[in-house]
């Protein structure tokens, strides 16, 4: 156990303060977790490429900085950026998941074209999986593509396609083998979002805003060239870049933010007088949660020093996403219940605390719990890849 | 950076599992439960031959010197096994006391017979985490009047580190005139405790005793009934996917169905980064002593609630079985819940963890 980073990464820590201290005027105030980047996030963006601060291990050819991947520096990165509360490196589905897909499965044709204006923030992707038939059952999705001269013609829907009204391009999943097991008949396509026969309605959800859609395909002609990896082999694609998604969920930085942000809270709202956190219930929900965040947070420097390692750490990385939904939910939840009457306020309304984020947070955060690969689909896993227990028989046709 | 047991931490654990597992089988443990009084002497003669009982002894006294991160990975071990061993008191909290509190001489005549496992040391300190009913130990011109209840080893002790109400640690010898001793029965039939009754007894001050070296004994206490727990839970769990991968009813295993499965994944998600946790707890007691005591906190009060859910859901994960003495899972129950209690239940530990941040008065 050494929490120490030593010498060599303490410089580096001081290389990425001192680019801080020196550039942190030019950054913009936020960056937005999804969406299109404003014109200044996009030359902050160029910046922290050209610096190592984004893109880091993606190659110059590429557009990226080119660095080996080394996970202590990322963190040391995130870190600093973090108390500085200076925007990182632009974050989408995009740059997130495509790229890496690309990298790993693409042609050389495609990811010269497309990785570098995406880190860039020029060109904005969409994830098109989800369908409302196939949600868990992600494999059984239905919307096909037929072959038709050079071409593949798609129809079908998607929904969860959070910026697709904003996106130029999507990455897709087709069945294009429909008499195949349903793992195999299915390719990874990309496309224009500007693709004719393509319509976007946005998915209003429970917090009263959209943050995702539904996007429809009539006859919408994709040229075959645009297929990422063989032909039926979509699946395995994709789970390429479900992979790299599951990553994204579950940061304990973020968590411990929300929690500093309950105790401010607790400190301040009051019922007759007495504040929240003087109220010995409120209290003792508020420690039994900072054990549990703390628990979190040691899970993540074990996987850390695993990655570190090239080592699996199994379990420790399986429980991650079920974990930390819920663990996040309930900082919400009782965010809520502090605020007793107030925490019900929404929208503009007076007394309303922290611009109604607990609020939209409370119900957003159980779309995460859902999104993503279920808590039941988590526990599936846990249970079968973790424990090593048998998977449910497949029914009898 | 490195969160991650080191190559000689693996190795003590690794040997230390070997050896519980040959020499505290389940009949062992039972065994043993039938006769709470009499230390299992072999068992401690062995865990004497690996160190055990002076794992945090400097080497200067016959001790392995060690942490209390190797400490807890002990006690974890030790919890796995359900091992009916001498606990925290004597090879953790006892042995502590001398060091932190102890003048030359005691350490000197003590802390080797203890490494040696020559004596076994009990602990005293329960009123210094909750009183209950009229307890508390008075000290006056060196004599202890008063009792002490929940005593920590009080069977084997042939020594007792006594606290008394004002933060002073006192040796006392459990043939000392004026002192009377009771058994207290708990669930878990394989450690025990007991009560103290102290009418004038002479006892010899540690001189270092203060506010802050009682509440390290404490803190130490506590990360090591986490540990323990942690230990235990994780047999239950292993224990619950072994039944349900055997254990057939509609014609599958029942491990095969969700409603079983999902259990055990719940149990996986609740102990993994427990494990973390009581890490960096046991870490931080040796290296970072600014949150030595909130982790402290935070591992008794989060295992004891993680503990109770997995030695709930693992019971009836095994059914009907689960809740005989057939199988024995019984001890692993009731060994987590003698862990929660002792040295403070989560909500009060809570409550502390609360104070130490200015959350409450």
């Amino acid at each position: 156990m050494d929490l120490a980073y030593g010498p060599k990464y303490e410089a580096f820590r001081e290389e990425v303060r001192a680019f801080l201290t020196k550039h942190k005027d030019q950054a913009p105030r936020g960056l937005g977790a999804a969406g299109r980047p404003s014109p200044e996030a996009c030359s902050w963006q160029q910046q922290l490429i050209q610096n190592g601060y984004a893109a880091r291990t993606i190659p110059k050819d590429y557009g990226g900085y080119g660095a080996m991947p080394d996970i202590l520096e990322s963190r040391i990165i995130a870190e600093e950026f973090s108390s500085a509360r200076v925007p990182s490196a632009l974050q989408n589905q995009g740059i997130s998941m495509l790229v890496p897909t690309l990298l790993e499965l693409g042609t050389e044709e495609q990811k010269k074209k497309w990785v570098k204006p995406t880190l860039r923030g020029e060109v904005v992707w969409c994830q098109g999986y989800s369908e409302p038939g196939s949600g868990s059952d992600l494999a059984s999705l239905q919307t096909k593509a037929t072959e038709d001269g050079d071409d593949f013609v798609i129809n079908g829907q998607k929904i969860w396609t959070s910026t697709a009204h904003e996106a130029d391009m999507i990455f897709c999943l087709v069945r294009t083998e429909p008499d195949k097991p349903k793992h195999e008949g299915i390719s990874y396509l990309i496309f224009s979002m500007k693709t004719p026969g393509i319509e976007v309605r946005p998915l209003t959800t429970m917090t009263g805003h959209a943050e995702f859609n539904e996007v429809f395909f009539t006859d919408v002609r994709v040229p075959k060239t645009q297929i990422v990896g063989q032909r039926g082999q979509g699946w395995l694609v994709a789970n390429a870049t479900l992979k790299y998604e599951r990553g994204m969920l579950g940061d304990p930085a973020a968590m411990e933010t929300r929690f500093q942000a309950l105790v401010d809270l607790m400190r301040e709202e009051t019922v007759d007088g007495q504040r929240a956190i003087d109220n010995p219930i409120f209290r003792d929900r508020l420690v039994r949660l900072q054990a549990e965040l703390a628990a979190m947070k040691f899970n993540g420097l074990r996987l850390l020093t695993s990655a570190s390692r090239g080592e699996d750490p199994g379990l420790a990385r399986l429980i991650v996403k079920l974990q930390s939904c819920e663990l996040t939910h309930q900082i919400s939840a009782l965010a809520i219940d502090v605020m007793g009457e107030f925490g019900v306020l929404y929208d503009d309304s007076p007394y309303l605390r922290s611009h109604g984020s607990w609020q939209w947070g409370y119900m957003f955060q159980l779309g995460l719990i859902i999104g993503g690969g279920t808590a039941q689909i988590q526990k599936n896993i846990i249970s079968e890849r973790g424990l090593g227990m048998p998977r449910e028989p497949k029914l009898a046709k | 950076m490195e969160f991650a047991l080191s190559e000689e931490q693996r190795l003590l654990q690794d040997s230390v599992r070997r050896f519980l597992e040959q020499n505290s089988p389940l009949d062992k443990v039972r065994l043993a439960a039938g006769n709470t009084h009499t230390v299992q002497r072999s068992l401690w003669a062995g865990a004497s031959e690996l160190g055990l009982t002076g794992i945090l002894i400097p080497e200067d006294f016959g001790g392995m010197g060690l942490g209390f991160l190797d400490a807890a990975i002990v006690y974890e071990m030790i919890g796995r096994h359900v091992a009916p061993l001498p606990f925290i008191g004597a090879t953790v909290m006892a042995p502590l006391a001398l060091m932190i509190a102890g003048s030359e001489a005691q350490q000197e005549k003590w802390l080797p017979k203890i490494a040696a496992s020559e004596i076994i040391a009990g602990v005293a300190i329960t009123e210094k985490v909750g009183i209950r009913e009229d307890a508390g130990v008075k000290a006056l011109n060196g004599k202890l009047t008063g009792k002490s209840l929940f005593v920590i080893d009080w069977a084997e002790a042939d020594l007792y580190i006594v606290a008394d109400n004002d933060h002073g640690l006192h040796l006392v010898l459990p043939d000392a005139k004026g002192l009377s001793r009771r058994a207290l029965n708990t669930i878990d039939k394989t450690r025990s405790v007991g009560e103290l009754v102290f009418d004038q007894v002479a006892a010899e001050p540690l001189p270092r005793s203060s506010a802050d070296a009682v509440a390290r004994i404490i803190d130490a206490g506590r990360v090591m009934l986490a540990a323990d727990t942690l230990g235990a839970g994780q047999m239950m769990l292993e224990k619950a996917v072994a039944y349900a991968e055997e254990r057939k009813q509609f014609g599958r295993v029942i491990g095969s169905f969700q409603a079983v499965k999902h259990l055990c994944a719940e149990m996986a998600a609740a102990l993994e980064p427990s494990r973390s946790l009581v890490w960096y707890a046991a870490h931080a007691l040796d290296e970072v002593p600014g949150d030595a005591r909130l982790m402290a906190c935070h591992a008794k009060s989060h295992l004891s609630e993680v503990g109770r859910f997995v030695a709930r859901t693992a019971t009836e994960v095994h059914g009907g079985m689960g809740f005989t003495d057939l199988l024995g899972l019984h001890y692993w129950f009731k060994r987590i819940g003698l862990d929660r209690q002792l040295l403070g239940g989560p909500e009060l530990v809570r409550l502390e963890a609360a104070r130490l941040q200015g959350w409450a008065a």
